[in-house]
């Protein structure tokens, strides 16, 4: 850079040794031509434009995600592990959010058959009978009115019972007249039925109204509980996982610290540093998500045969729902996230203790 | 380049490294550091690379006053300065060439940039040939290059070496010593801490004594 450097001239000084030009230059400080030309070499040397940060962040970016797989895979046991205890953590909520789900349809189809029986008077004839059915029938909140003669309602004792026999040995009739009534709102509105059931009972020919409003109120309740349950349930394993994952990143910080303290002091920010340790996280939170996906289609395959053995017992078309394409792609990408979180938490706590001293 | 002005450091136990240090070294000058192990060189080198913070006292380096420097900054700064440790700090998990193209790759030069520069340092420390090899294969000499050639290869206007000679004979001393001469003469300014009396002497350079934290010397060997 200075070619015309001149050799270190030597001039005795005060204790008799001599002095170089270093020395000098202390004392005649105007010497700004080395000076200046090296500030211009500083300059065009950091001069790297915005395209090539940017290709060169990419390019870290894709290489921190591929090595920090590779990485992973280098220990498949230790890894296969960790793994392994996120898929549980994440695949035991996730379940109770798929059998959750099913035992709302279940409920759904429940309270779409839900119907109130009006037992009419003994003495009622089939035409003030049908006539009530047809006026009920107008109704707003009635979906459809259906009447059943006493007739009718014993044969289908006959039937339904097995107490044939017994039924033949009456010697009148004694089951009433019954207009079954659909409601025609959503299932959950025990407020609309309960008012229907007032309105149905005020008919001077209605003997009884039979609405069986408890079982409807219990499955809400009982489904409220059970979401905020599985709400819980999913925080607390959340927590684990995020533990898991940042105790992991932890010992992997602690493995690569000479690693770590070397990029520092050749002047890496603490992005560059942190980045290879927030995709291994993120590897582990995708690769247990992928796992549980896995554990949860096994699972509910191996279900699915008994239970619907046993809907067909009932005369149901019930039929276990697993989890779909999309849905498994988001429980991946939740747990995915979860692994990133938890290596983020990690590597801020940690990092920040590893300086070069 | 550097500027040291009263600067103290004293550790949390009551040692005290460094007291009242004051000196000056302008940008394109070479010089020693020495004093006995203790005597506070690896303090006073840590200082102007932000490692340590002086209790007392101003440390001002390439124009910045390090006490003043925000912590988002502290990474740009250290790229522009080279380091070359005793103990090498080498990675024995990669490469060589690997090695070498660390301070590149987190300062974020192109691809075939960095495999430019990175031979033309291998080049110049005389290892073109092992950029293939890990460096725990390589002997001290050679490892000493790799992180000398580590310490330059992002072209810094200052560069530091921490006892660069304390385990080679005074052949490979010898060698090491020419290659930081060449690279004063293009204009870095290298300070180079070492307890080898006889190295001062054969240099003839602007040496600091150190004792007992306290700057005694400032001139050349007599």
């Amino acid at each position: 850079m200075s070619p015309q450097k001149p050799k270190p001239e030597r001039r005795p000084n005060r204790m008799g040794a001599t002095i170089n030009r270093s020395e000098r230059a202390v004392r005649e400080p105007a010497r700004p031509e080395p000076r200046a030309a090296m500030r211009t070499q500083g300059a065009v040397q950091s001069k790297t434009s915005w395209r090539d940060k940017l290709d060169a962040w990419s390019a870290h970016h894709s290489n921190s995600a591929i090595e920090s797989l590779l990485r992973l895979l280098e220990t498949p046991l230790q890894s296969l592990m960790t793994w392994l205890v996120i898929a549980i953590a994440v695949a035991l909520p996730a379940a109770l959010f798929v059998v959750f789900g099913n035992v709302q349809q279940i409920g759904q189809t429940w309270q779409d058959s839900s119907q109130i029986s009006v037992f009419l008077k003994q003495d009622t004839s089939a035409t003030q009978a049908q006539d009530l059915r047809v006026r009920w029938a107008k109704r707003p909140d009635v979906a459809q009115a259906t009447y059943v003669s006493s007739e009718q309602a014993l044969e289908e004792f006959k039937r339904g019972s097995g107490l044939g026999e017994l039924a033949n040995h009456l010697d009148e009739n004694p089951l009433p007249p019954v207009i079954l009534i659909k409601p025609k709102i959503g299932g959950n509105a025990p407020d609309i039925l309960n008012s229907l059931q007032q309105a149905l009972i005020a008919d001077p020919l209605v003997a009884d109204v039979r609405l069986d409003m408890l079982w409807v109120k219990r499955l809400h309740q009982f489904i409220t509980i059970a979401e905020r349950f599985v709400v819980a349930l999913a925080g607390l394993l959340a927590l684990g996982v995020l533990l898991v994952i940042g105790n992991t990143i932890r010992m992997a910080i602690e493995n690569r610290r000479d690693e770590i303290l070397v990029v520092k002091l050749v002047g890496a920010t603490d992005a560059y540093v942190r980045r290879p340790f927030l995709y291994t996280g993120l590897w582990y939170g995708v690769g247990g998500g992928i796992v549980a996906a896995i554990i949860l289609a096994v699972g509910f395959w191996w279900l699915s045969a008994p239970v619907t053995q046993l809907a067909d017992l009932y005369q149901s078309s019930f039929r276990l729902q697993g989890l779909d394409l999309i849905e498994s792609l988001q429980l991946i990408l939740i747990a995915g996230i979860t692994g990133l979180l938890g290596a983020w938490i990690a590597v801020t706590r940690h990092l920040y203790l590893i300086q070069p001293r | 380049m550097i500027r040291f002005e009263h600067v103290s450091k004293r550790y949390d136990t009551g040692y005290e490294a460094l007291a009242r240090v004051d000196f000056e070294v302008e940008a394109g000058e070479m010089l020693f550091l020495t004093g006995h192990s203790g005597a506070g060189k690896s303090t006073l080198m840590k200082m102007i690379l932000l490692m340590e913070h002086p209790s007392n006292g101003n440390v001002f380096v390439d124009g910045h006053h390090l006490a003043q420097m925000p912590k988002s900054q502290l990474p740009y700064f250290r790229r522009n300065i080279g380091v070359v440790f005793q103990n090498h700090q080498l990675l024995f998990d990669r490469t060589v060439y690997d090695n070498v193209a660390l301070p590149l790759q987190v300062a974020g030069y192109p691809h075939q940039e960095i495999g430019k520069r990175v031979r033309a340092a291998l080049d110049k420390v005389d290892l073109l040939d092992k950029e293939r090899s890990n460096p725990i294969m390589l002997s001290g000499g050679e490892q000493q290059r790799v992180g000398i050639a580590r310490a330059v290869v992002n072209k810094p206007t200052l560069l530091l070496a921490d006892e660069p000679t304390g385990n080679l004979d005074p052949e490979l001393s010898n060698e090491i010593m020419t290659l930081f001469r060449q690279f004063n003469e293009v204009g870095t300014t290298v300070m180079i801490a070492t307890h080898d009396v006889e190295l001062l002497k054969r240099m003839n350079k602007r040496v600091l004594g150190l004792v007992q934290g306290k700057l005694v010397h400032d001139g050349v060997l007599w």
